[in-house]
C-alpha cells in the first residue's frame, strides 16, 4: 500500500520546483496522461468484447453529463465518495489503514434511517439534520475505537481489526434494520423519512445540499494538512513513526484521534446519503463504497482537493457507465475495470516521473542493462 | 551427504599446514570510509581464530566478504589452498563456509526440523526423514541434544544458536564463522557454546570467532587477530597465548588496540590533578545542570537497558559515555530525552525533576537530544529541511500560531540556521533526505542547539561522517561547552571520547563500571573498562 507514488506531500516535500504554475502543469499532465492511456486500453478491451468504444464513451458522457438528470445524479453521487475519501485521508496519511469504512458507514446509516423519522418529527428540520448527522458521526467514530485502541496500545494490525469490525458492523446494521428499526409496513426496511424532512436541493436542481457539505469538508481537510499543526503531526506519524516519537508526538493518542476523525467522516457520509438521497434503509442494502474510494484516495495522492476531480470522474463513470453498459449489454462492472486500469497507469506514470526527478533514465533498468551488454 | 563433516581434501600430511581459509590483502571501501584496508588473515583446521576489534573496526565487513555478501575491491581468498571467488552467499555455502550471525535468523513459529529444512531441502517435496538423519548426525558432532519437533521460538537462545550452527554446517562446512555469538547468551549458554566449539575443533573445523570482548578472545581463541579501523594491528599466536598470563595478554592487546604509549597506568591522584587543571581552564561551573539518579529503563530487543545509573553533568562540562554498542547507550539517551519511560529513578534538569515531562516539554526546558539514528528517527526524510528544523516544536509559537503554520517564519528561521551551521543545501525547501549525511547531522545540530539549550545529549555525534564534518561537529560541541551548556557525549569511539570529554563514564551491560577523568593514561584505563567491564586493579 505504500508505493512511492502515494507518499503524502508535506510542505515543500515536492522536489525543487521552479514555480507554482509549472507544478500545476506537471500535476495536470500527470493526471491526464494516464487517463488518456486508460481510455485507450479500455477501448481495446471494449473492441475485443465487440462493443464500439466511441459509442460507449459517448453514451457515458450523454447519460452522465449532457442529460440534466444525469448531471445532477453524477454530482449528488460525489458526496459520499468525497466524505469517505476525506475520512480515509485522515487515517491513511497517518499510515493507519482504516479498511472498515463499509461497516462504519452502514451502521451509521442504520441509526440515521432508524432514528430519523422520530428525530425529524420532534425537532425543526435543520436541528434534526444536525442531530442525526452528529449521531452518525459518533457511531462511525465509535466503530473505530476497538481497532484504534488495540493499535495504539499493542500495535495490533489495524487492517485485520478494522475489517473484522466492518463485518460485525454490517451484520449489526442488518439486525438493527430487521429488528428494532424495522417498520412493520412494507418489508424488511426502516420507515421512510417524510419528503419535507429530506435535505433541501440546491435551487433549480435535484442536487441536495449535502454535496456542499462534502465539498466544504474537502476544503477543510486540505487546509488541515496544509496549514495546521494537527495535520503536520499526522503526516509525521505517517511518514516515520519512530521520528514521531523522537519529536515528542503523543503517538498513541494521535492514532486514536486520527481514527476517530476518520470514522466520524465516514458516518457523516452515511447521514448525508440517507437524508439526502435514500430516506430509508432496506436490510439488504449496502452500497459498499469502501473499496471504490480507496483507489480514488491513492490516485489523489491523499490530497483532499485532488480527490474532487477523481470522485467526479468515478461518479460520472458510475452513473453514465451504468447506462452505457446496459446499452452495450455488457456488465456494469466495466466501470471498476476502467478504474483499475487507470490506477495502474497512474502509478506507472508516477514511478517514471519520480525517476526522472532523481535524474535517472525513465527506461527500465533491466532494459538499459541489456542494451549495454548488447 | 556422507559423514558429519567432509574429510579434508588433502593428504593427511598437509593437515595443519594448509589453512582452511586464507585472506590476503583484502580491501573494501564504502563511500567515505575504508572498511577493510589490506587485511590478511588465516584460519587453520582444528583451531579457533578470534577476531577482536571495536565497533567499526571492519569485522563485520570482512565476514560479509567471506560469506559472499560483499565483493572485495582487491585481494584474494583461498580455501584449502585453492583460490576461490565467493560471489554470493550460496557459493559461500557451497565452498564450505558456514555463517552464524549475531542476530538469530530462525523462524520462531516453525519447528526445529522445519527451520533446518528451510533453504536446504532440494526440490519441492520436504524430505523430513533425510533431514532428521542429518540433524541427528550433526547434533552428535556438536555434542548436543535437540528435539526436532520443538517449536523454535520456545527454545532458549543458546539452543536456538545451536540450531543456527547446525544449519551452518548442514552442507558440510570447512569453516564456521560466528559473529559476536555470545551477545545474547546467558553465562550457561556461553559455557555450552564453548563445549560445542571444542567438539567442532576436534572434528577438524576451522572456526572464526568474532568478538569485541577481550576476556572472551583470551579464553576461547587459539590465535587472536586484532583489527582496528579496518586494519590488522596485531596477531597473537597460540604459543604466546599459552605462555602468557591473562593479565599480560590483556595489557598487550590493549596496547595494540589503543597504542603502546598509553598502557602505562598513571597514578589516579596524578590524573585527578591534571583533570582539575583542565577543569579550571574550561570554566566548568559548580552548578549541576543534569542529574541522573538511580535511573533504570528497558532496552530494545537484543540490547541492554540501563540499571540504576547515576550521572552528574555540570554546566560547561562534557561527560563522555563510552562502551561497546548495545550496552545501554540507547536506553540512557532515550530516558534522558524523554522518549522512553524510566522504570525507576529520576532525571533532573537544573535541580527539578523532568520525570513526568514529555519530549517537547523537556525540549522547551533546554534538554536536547541529538540522536545517532539520523535517518531512522532524527529526520522525516521526504520533508523540507526547514520543516525538519522545527519538527520538535510542532504547534508551538512562533512557528505555529493558534494551530496554523507560519511558513514564512519557519523558512526565515531555517535560512538563518542554514547559514549559521553551514548546511549545504540547494534551498531550505529541499527535502532533507536528499542531503549528505554530514549535512543532515548539521541540520539536527541546528534544530537541537538553537533556542537556548541547557543540556545536550549527543549520541554518536560523528558516526559515519567524513573527516571535515567530524572536526566541525567536535568544534561545535566544544564551543557549546564553553558557553556553559552541560553536555553528554555517548560514543563508541575511544579517540573521540578522550578528545572531547572532561570525564568518561563507561557503560557495560547496562551499568556504569567506572568513571575516568581524562588525562594522561586515561585511554588505556577506559579501554580496559570498555572491553572487560571489570576493573583489573
Amino acid at each position: 500500500m505504500t508505493t512511492p507514488a502515494t507518499t503524502p506531500d508535506a510542505m515543500g516535500a515536492a522536489e525543487v520546483v521552479p514555480g507554482r504554475m509549472s507544478r500545476w502543469a506537471t500535476n495536470t499532465a500527470l493526471a491526464l496522461i494516464p487517463l488518456g492511456l486508460a481510455l485507450l486500453a479500455s477501448a481495446v478491451i471494449l473492441a475485443l468484447l465487440g462493443v464500439d468504444p466511441i459509442a460507449f464513451y459517448r453514451d457515458i458522457i450523454t447519460a452522465g453529463i449532457v442529460r440534466e438528470s444525469g448531471r445532477f445524479d453524477t454530482i449528488t453521487r460525489m458526496a459520499p465518495l468525497l466524505l469517505i475519501g476525506c475520512g480515509l485521508i485522515y487515517a491513511f496519511r497517518a499510515s493507519l489503514w482504516n479498511l472498515g469504512m463499509d461497516g462504519q458507514y452502514l451502521l451509521a446509516a442504520a441509526f440515521v434511517a432508524g432514528l430519523g423519522p422520530s428525530v425529524m418529527s420532534s425537532f425543526p428540520v435543520v436541528i434534526g439534520w444536525i442531530v442525526l448527522s452528529l449521531t452518525a458521526m459518533v457511531i462511525g467514530a465509535a466503530w473505530t475505537l476497538v481497532p484504534s485502541i488495540l493499535k495504539a496500545r499493542y500495535g495490533t494490525n489495524e487492517i485485520v481489526t478494522t475489517l473484522m469490525m466492518s463485518f460485525i458492523g454490517i451484520s449489526l446494521a442488518v439486525m438493527l434494520v430487521s429488528g428494532p428499526f424495522n417498520d412493520p409496513g412494507p418489508g424488511p426496511q426502516t420507515a421512510s423519512l417524510p419528503r419535507e424532512a429530506m435535505l433541501w436541493d440546491l435551487p433549480g436542481t435535484s442536487i441536495h445540499i449535502g454535496v456542499i457539505v462534502a465539498l466544504a469538508v474537502c476544503l477543510i481537510t486540505y487546509l488541515v494538512f496544509a496549514r495546521t499543526s494537527f495535520g503536520t503531526r499526522i503526516d509525521v506519524l505517517g511518514a516515520n513513526a519512530r521520528a514521531a516519537v523522537h519529536m515528542g508526538i503523543d503517538v498513541p493518542r494521535l492514532i486514536i484521534v486520527a481514527f476517530l476523525v476518520s470514522g466520524a467522516l465516514v458516518g457523516l457520509a452515511a447521514a448525508i446519503d440517507i437524508q439526502g438521497v435514500f430516506g430509508y434503509m432496506r436490510v439488504d442494502w449496502n452500497p459498499a463504497y469502501g473499496l471504490a474510494v480507496v483507489p480514488l484516495v491513492f490516485l489523489a495522492r491523499m490530497n483532499a482537493l485532488a480527490l474532487i476531480p477523481f470522485a467526479a470522474l468515478f461518479s460520472l463513470l458510475t452513473i453514465g457507465g451504468l447506462y452505457a453498459a446496459r446499452r452495450a449489454s455488457i456488465p456494469s462492472d466495466f466501470v471498476l475495470l476502467f478504474m483499475g486500469i487507470l490506477l495502474l497507469f497512474m502509478v506507472g506514470t508516477q514511478y517514471l516521473t519520480d525517476r526522472r526527478a532523481r535524474g535517472e533514465s525513465i527506461a527500465p533498468k533491466a532494459l538499459l542493462k541489456g542494451l549495454r551488454r548488447g | 551427504m556422507s559423514g558429519p563433516l567432509p574429510a579434508p581434501p588433502h593428504s593427511s600430511s598437509d593437515v595443519g599446514t594448509t589453512p582452511a581459509v586464507e585472506l590476503t590483502d583484502i580491501t573494501k571501501a564504502f563511500p567515505g570510509v575504508i572498511a577493510n584496508d589490506h587485511i590478511s588473515l588465516k584460519a587453520m583446521p582444528g583451531e579457533v581464530l578470534c577476531l577482536l576489534g571495536e565497533n567499526g573496526a571492519g569485522k563485520s565487513t570482512l565476514m560479509s566478504i567471506l560469506s559472499g555478501l560483499y565483493q572485495p575491491d582487491s585481494g584474494s581468498i583461498e580455501i584449502d589452498g585453492r583460490a576461490v571467488r565467493i560471489d554470493s552467499p550460496k557459493s559461500g555455502r557451497e565452498l564450505g563456509i558456514g555463517m552464524v550471525y549475531q542476530h538469530l535468523s530462525l523462524i520462531p513459529t516453525l519447528s526445529v526440523l522445519e527451520n533446518l529444512m528451510l533453504g536446504s531441502n532440494p526440490g519441492l517435496r520436504l524430505d523430513a526423514d533425510a533431514a532428521r538423519a542429518r540433524m541427528d548426525e550433526l547434533s552428535g558432532t556438536l555434542g548436543v541434544t535437540l528435539d526436532p519437533e520443538a517449536t523454535t521460538g520456545s527454545l532458549a537462545l543458546g539452543q536456538q544458536q545451536q540450531i543456527e550452527i547446525i544449519r551452518a554446517l548442514w552442507k558440510g562446512s570447512r569453516v564456521l564463522i560466528l559473529d559476536e555469538p555470545t551477545t545474547m547468551l546467558t553465562p550457561q549458554g556461553i559455557a555450552e557454546l564453548q563445549n560445542v566449539l571444542r567438539q567442532l575443533k576436534a572434528n577438524g573445523l576451522a572456526i572464526i570467532f568474532i568478538t569485541h570482548k577481550l576476556h572472551e578472545a583470551i579464553a576461547i581463541g587459539d590465535r587472536i587477530t586484532i583489527l582496528k579501523q579496518g586494519r590488522v594491528v596485531g596477531d597473537i599466536d597460540g604459543d604466546v597465548i599459552s605462555s602468557s598470563t591473562p593479565h599480560q595478554l590483556q595489557q598487550r592487546i590493549v596496547g595494540m588496540m589503543f597504542g603502546e604509549r598509553q598502557t602505562a597506568t598513571t597514578d589516579i591522584a596524578e590524573l585527578r590533578e591534571e583533570a582539575g587543571v583542565e577543569r579550571a581552564a574550561h570554566g566548568i561551573s559548580e552548578d549541576v545542570v543534569l542529574e541522573v539518579i538511580d535511573a533504570s529503563a528497558e532496552g530494545a530487543v537484543g540490547q541492554h537497558g540501563i540499571d540504576a545509573i547515576s550521572l552528574q553533568v555540570h554546566g560547561g562540562e562534557i561527560l563522555g559515555v563510552g562502551g561497546v554498542d548495545g550496552n545501554g547507550q540507547q536506553a540512557l539517551a532515550q530516558a534522558i530525552a524523554g522518549q522512553q519511560r524510566l522504570g525507576g529513578g529520576d532525571v533532573r534538569v537544573d535541580g527539578s525533576s523532568v520525570r513526568d515531562l514529555n519530549v517537547s516539554e523537556r525540549q522547551r526546558l533546554g534538554l536536547r537530544y541529538v540522536t545517532d539514528d539520523r535517518l531512522g528517527e532524527g529526520v522525516v526524510a521526504p520533508y523540507a529541511v526547514s520543516l525538519n528544523m522545527v519538527l520538535k516544536r510542532i504547534g508551538q509559537p512562533p512557528f505555529w500560531r493558534r494551530g496554523a503554520i507560519d511558513r514564512d517564519r519557519i523558512n526565515a528561521t531555517a535560512r538563518a540556521l542554514i547559514e549559521e551551521f553551514d548546511i549545504r543545501t540547494p534551498s531550505e525547501e529541499t527535502r532533507i533526505g536528499a542531503l549528505s549525511g554530514g549535512n543532515i547531522q548539521k541540520s539536527l545540530l541546528a534544530r537541537e542547539l538553537s533556542f537556548e539549550p541547557r543540556v545536550v545529549v549527543f549520541n554518536k555525534p560523528t558516526h559515519g561522517l567524513d573527516v571535515r564534518t567530524i572536526a566541525l561537529v567536535r568544534e561545535r560541541i566544544r564551543s557549546l561547552a564553553e558557553s556553559g551548556v552541560g553536555i553528554v557525549v555517548i560514543s563508541t569511539d575511544l579517540d573521540e571520547l578522550v578528545d572531547l570529554s572532561d570525564r568518561v563514564a563507561v557503560l557495560f551491560e547496562g551499568r556504569i563500571v567506572g568513571t575516568v577523568d581524562v588525562g594522561p593514561g586515561a585511554e588505556a584505563r577506559i579501554g580496559e573498562l570498555i572491553l572487560g567491564g571489570a576493573s583489573p586493579a
